[in-house]
């Protein structure tokens, strides 16, 4: 081994040192707040596919119904089968027609959460975060029945929303399980 | 080495139709010098003082306007009136050269419009499973220790034209404009996470923006301690409001959209949210009906930015191909260039310094004879991941059924195979296929 090899290996050896030293002077500003969960409140919005976090109260379809008539027709269309934007509810197949197959709620949407999710936070567009949470519930309700994922008289709350098993679920593949 | 004295010598060539050795870079005076013949010499007139040097120019500003003769270097947007659907804004790669996406030029996506944020009044919440949630202003977070990196930003549905069966005649800013290239500086993710305390149960970050969707999506811890920052600084100054002001989360060689822009909120869970955006809009479907989740990296990829669609190379003679090319996992190591369509390939030189998951751009010497060429790059990383020939792309991902006539629609996701400019004789420049 060369004199210049052993001197850069050397200076890796030092570099890897500094760089495993480098957190312990790097973590210590300790400059954040304080505060409890209960603190973050309207902030926390995320619902989990088990159904952690979802909120108290209950809807069904026909409560829905009447919400979706008033906040909702006007982009989605009649019964969520499309207006300017997305179409809610449809029997369109993903197999079969093409890797630009339009995705649906009933052919592609892996979680019911993500539905009370989205509607949530992000709907009615230009007023999110305006619907109450059991608005939300009836929505979801008239969304998953309309679509026959759901019967038409089911509740829907924080224990029956995570059961609903949307048709899709188990056809993806993790691309990239060691990032995980 | 036998050289013609009036050109480049028959044994620099290195691959067919021209492309000469990256070698002649590096004695540029010399090698480029010698290969430049001055045609139009004999009609030159005398030199004369030109009028904008015989009065006094332009007073600086405070903010320093760029020279009005590059006003078509800009931005194509496709939704101008910002009517209530996403809006996409694509970076002019073919007028640009070196690594730096200028910070007005940056793509930006934004789905409901950029927030107009108060810097003063915004705040970032950690909470969820850690030992002790806790609230940042930006003046605090602005204290801690500092770190820059250089990092490309794709959109996972940058190059979506590309699943066309027939190759679309755009320009390299309407195929690849989704994807750009900055210095990026703000506090390392883990810093912070670190001093909130992360619950062994902890497995994922859901971060969430403050603009009016509160844009959200899920990231494994195991990222978010690794190489993630929340970063202020876009090109040295403070970030653009549609690429996050006054805060984004930088997550380098990850999908576009998971780099939360307006951070506002981190949440540790022990599972996946499956968001809107993580559980549809990228999650690309593959041609059997199955559907990839979890795409989070932009794969190894380049692409010639000049010469390139749109332009017209007037004469025979010697051009330098450039382009971009870059890896979500890791340096670029090679990218070897075809002027033949694919039949011999020769190495680009790389412009250093090459940052992992970061624009590398490359350069060849091309002595263009006239003739029919078909030029195109493709890249190695240091992760040993190549870009996909098309044939290898398309057999594995699919294409669309009919040709893509919708140049802002996205008919799928996560294209990374390689991009042909065929050149006429004529000199005009269309899109390829081989």
């Amino acid at each position: 081994m060369s004199t210049s090899e052993i001197m850069s290996i050397s200076r890796i050896t030092l570099l890897a040192g500094l760089l495993v030293a480098a957190p312990a002077i790097a973590d210590s500003p300790g400059l954040g707040t304080k505060i409890t969960e209960a603190d973050v409140g309207a902030w926390s919005i995320t619902i989990l596919p088990d159904g952690t976090n979802l909120p108290p109260g209950s809807g069904t379809a026909a409560q829905g119904a009447k919400t979706y008539a008033e906040k909702c027709v006007a982009c989605h269309g009649e019964g969520g089968k499309g207006g300017p934007y997305a179409t809610l509810v449809s029997d369109a197949p993903l197999q079969g027609r093409g890797i630009e197959a339009p995705k649906t709620i009933k052919n592609f949407w892996a979680n019911a959460t993500t539905v009370y999710d989205y509607i949530r936070r992000a709907m009615p567009w230009p007023n999110p975060r305006t619907l109450s949470d059991e608005e939300v519930y009836g929505l979801v309700a008239y969304i998953l029945s309309e679509n026959k994922i759901i019967e038409k008289d089911a509740v829907m709350d924080a224990k029956t929303l995570p059961q609903v098993k949307m048709p899709n679920r188990d056809n993806f593949i993790v691309k990239f399980p060691d990032k995980i | 080495m036998t050289k013609k004295k009036d050109g480049l010598g028959a044994l620099d060539q290195v691959a067919g139709n021209g492309l000469m050795s990256r070698r002649l870079l590096l004695g540029r005076g010399a090698a480029i010098a010698g290969a430049v013949t001055f045609a139009n010499s004999a009609g030159a007139e005398p030199l004369k003082d030109d009028e904008w040097g015989r009065s006094q120019g332009i007073t600086s500003k405070e903010v320093d306007p760029r020279s009005r003769f590059e006003d078509k270097v800009k931005r194509t947007l496709s939704n101008p009136n910002g009517e209530p659907r996403t809006q996409h804004a694509r970076t002019p790669h073919q007028f640009l050269n070196g690594t730096v996406t200028p910070n007005h030029l940056h793509f930006t996506i934004v789905h409901t419009g950029a927030p107009d944020i108060d810097p003063a009044q915004h705040k970032l919440v950690i909470h969820g499973l850690v030992k002790q949630p806790l609230i940042f202003t930006l003046d605090k977070l602005a204290r801690y220790p500092m770190e820059s990196r250089m990092a490309f930003v794709e959109c996972g549905g940058n190059s979506a034209p590309m699943f066309s069966p027939e190759p679309v005649q755009a320009t390299v800013q309407q195929i690849h404009g989704l994807v750009s290239n900055a210095e990026w500086t703000g506090v390392r993710l883990s810093t912070l996470l670190d001093e909130a305390g992360v619950d062994p149960r902890g497995k994922w970050i859901i971060a969430e923006g403050a603009d009016m969707s509160a844009l959200s999506r899920s990231i494994p811890l195991k990222k978010a301690m690794d190489d993630a920052i929340i970063a202020l600084y876009q090109n040295g100054e403070r970030i653009m409001p549609g690429n996050g002001y006054p805060m984004r989360l930088m997550l380098p060689g990850f999908e576009g959209n998971m780099n939360v822009k307006w951070l506002r909120r981190i949440q540790v869970t022990d599972q996946p949210a499956m968001t809107f955006h993580e559980t549809r809009n990228y999650s690309p479907v593959l041609p059997d009906g199955k559907a990839y989740k979890f795409y989070f990296i932009n794969e190894v990829k380049s692409f010639i930015t000049q010469p390139s669609f749109g332009t017209t190379l007037k004469e025979p003679g010697y051009y330098e191909i450039s382009g971009v090319a870059y890896s979500g996992t890791g340096r670029i190591q090679r990218v070897a260039v075809t002027a033949d369509g694919g039949k011999t390939w020769a190495d680009a030189a790389l412009q250093g310094p090459v940052n992992p998951k970061a624009f590398t751009r490359f350069h060849i010497p091309w002595k263009w004879d006239g003739s029919p060429a078909v030029i195109a790059s493709r890249a190695w990383d240091e992760s040993g991941n190549v870009q996909p020939l098309r044939s290898e792309f398309v057999a594995q991902r699919g294409q669309t059924k009919e040709p893509v006539k919708n140049l802002l629609g996205f008919p799928n996701q996560h294209y990374n195979s390689l991009t042909s400019w065929g050149v006429a004789s004529n000199g005009e420049i269309s899109h390829v296929y081989f």
